[in-house]
């Protein structure tokens, strides 16, 4: 059998953002091209998007740290928005949310004000839906490696996904995806070189 | 040092910044989170500026002024009272999971640390509690359709609260839990630890710009009740004065440069 043509297939460049509706059933591929490169990732339901991915009920209903196959992803309504049904890296995160200008200036000094950011991202694909900073909650950051330690200690250290390393997420019902090819290179969620990442969305199965 | 120069360094030298700081943070850590238990301090009565009782299973918010101090007592020990905060004067700037953490180097906020905002700034400073253990990571209780119409949960609480502010399921995002214990193993799983609070315990926050709060009156979801065991009390007072040396403003770098952007803000 011949694999159906991709409904998108297309590399997002290093630092920029991404965003596309994934309807109930499809398979959004996430492939980090060249390693360690963290994917900042928010899910909206796609006809109301005042529901959207809420990361303590997903913490909650696996009550483990770090996302990978079989984690469900679920909504602030308690709702699965989606599953996650592959998994090359083994450690996703979603406690430390996405980096900001005005966070940067906290986290690294005032003198990191003016670099590019995650929420800068998110703010611009967001507007394309009428959303604002309202709508930005804590996210996923795929291929992202923040340990949690059992004395509290949150780092964010090298990340462990080697080139090509991907991760499958299924719909569930149908959704609104956006992405923030992280700029951080303050510290090393990228390496400290953002490097451009391929999204892949196909239809599933039949269930 | 530039932004423009900033954002051309070698990997090498970004990561010489970073290691710089997490030496940093590893020095403070033995600054916050001491578990000897203490009592509440008493307030002076001419001190109070309002005290409420919140019933088990309720909700309560106010607005607070930058300066005044929201003492949470957990008279009947509920195993979790979540809390959330935005700016009074502009609620798109709230209580930020992933700053907080990060930024502070830990999941478990404690005496000496700050609550963060989504903008760089320090919504209310932790300045004593009883050394019991707060979760920011797993949230609270939600609709369950097994349960009786009457069951409260904190999601509905949290909405409810939000509510009567003019703000609604937009304006919420993860929120705090305070007198919650929960561990976390070496493989990053999740334990409830059922003797991290007790009755009597107590946090008190600090306002550091005017503020909505909410508190939920209802348990943590990995406690062992789904009822909480009784009132708890909301009292707003005005603490002592701010002191030049105050260990929340000053004991990390990271502090310091949050109160910048606060204080820069309440000046105008």
């Amino acid at each position: 059998m011949i694999a159906a043509r991709p409904i998108c297939d297309r590399v997002v460049p290093a630092r920029t953002a991404w965003s596309h509706a994934l309807y109930r059933g499809q398979i959004l591929r996430i492939v980090d091209l060249e390693g360690q490169q963290a994917v900042d990732t928010l899910f909206y339901n796609l006809h109301d998007t005042a529901e959207r991915y809420d990361a303590q009920r997903t913490l909650l209903a696996q009550r483990r740290a770090y996302l990978g196959t079989g984690s469900r992803i679920v909504s602030n309504d308690g709702n699965i928005l989606a599953t996650i049904v592959a998994d090359t890296c083994g450690l996703h995160d979603t406690v430390a949310g996405a980096c900001s200008c005005e966070a940067n200036t906290v986290r690294f000094g005032h003198e990191t004000r003016y670099m590019h950011a995650c929420r800068e991202n998110f703010l611009l694909e967001l507007a394309k839906y009428d959303m604002t900073k309202r709508d930005i909650v804590a996210n996923i950051n795929f291929f992202m490696n923040v340990p949690v330690r059992p004395d509290g200690e949150l780092t964010v250290v090298d990340g462990v996904s080697a080139p090509g390393a991907f991760v499958e997420i299924r719909a569930e019902m149908d959704l609104l995806c956006v992405i923030s090819n992280c700029p951080q290179v303050n510290n090393p969620c990228n390496g400290f070189t953002p490097t451009p990442i391929r999204v892949v969305i196909r239809n599933g199965a039949n269930r | 040092m530039t932004g423009a120069s900033l954002d051309s360094l070698t990997p090498a030298q970004y990561r010489e910044r970073y290691d710089a700081l997490v030496r940093d943070a590893r020095a403070n850590a033995p600054l916050f989170g001491g578990t000897e238990r203490r009592t509440a301090p008493s307030i002076p009565a001419e001190a109070i500026r309002s005290r409420d009782a919140i019933p088990a299973g309720w909700y309560w918010s106010a607005r607070v002024a930058r300066g005044t101090t929201l003492r949470i007592l957990n008279t009947s020990g509920t195993p979790g009272i979540a809390a959330f905060f935005w700016s009074a004067h502009d609620p798109s700037e709230r209580y930020c999971l992933g700053d907080t953490v990060k930024i502070q180097w830990s999941v478990r906020p404690s005496a000496g640390r700050v609550l963060l905002s989504d903008m760089g700034r320090v919504l209310a400073s932790l300045v004593a509690d009883s050394g019991c253990t707060h979760d920011t990571l797993l949230g609270g209780t939600i609709r369950d359709p097994g349960e009786a119409e009457s069951a409260r949960n904190t999601r509905d609480n949290l909405l409810l609260a939000a509510g009567k502010h003019g703000l609604g399921k937009r304006d919420l995002a993860p929120f705090v839990t305070f007198f919650a214990g929960v561990d976390t193993d070496s493989s990053g799983r999740f334990l409830w630890a059922n003797a991290a609070c007790a009755a009597g315990d107590f946090v008190d926050l600090r306002a550091e710009m005017d503020l909505i709060v909410a508190l939920s009156n209802t348990p943590h979801p990995l406690a062992q009740t789904r009822v909480a065991l009784g009132p708890i009390d909301a009292i707003l007072w005005d603490g002592p004065a701010l002191a030049p040396d105050d260990p929340c403003r000053t004991a990390t770098v990271e502090a310091r440069r949050a109160f910048k952007n606060t204080d820069a803000l309440v000046r105008g």
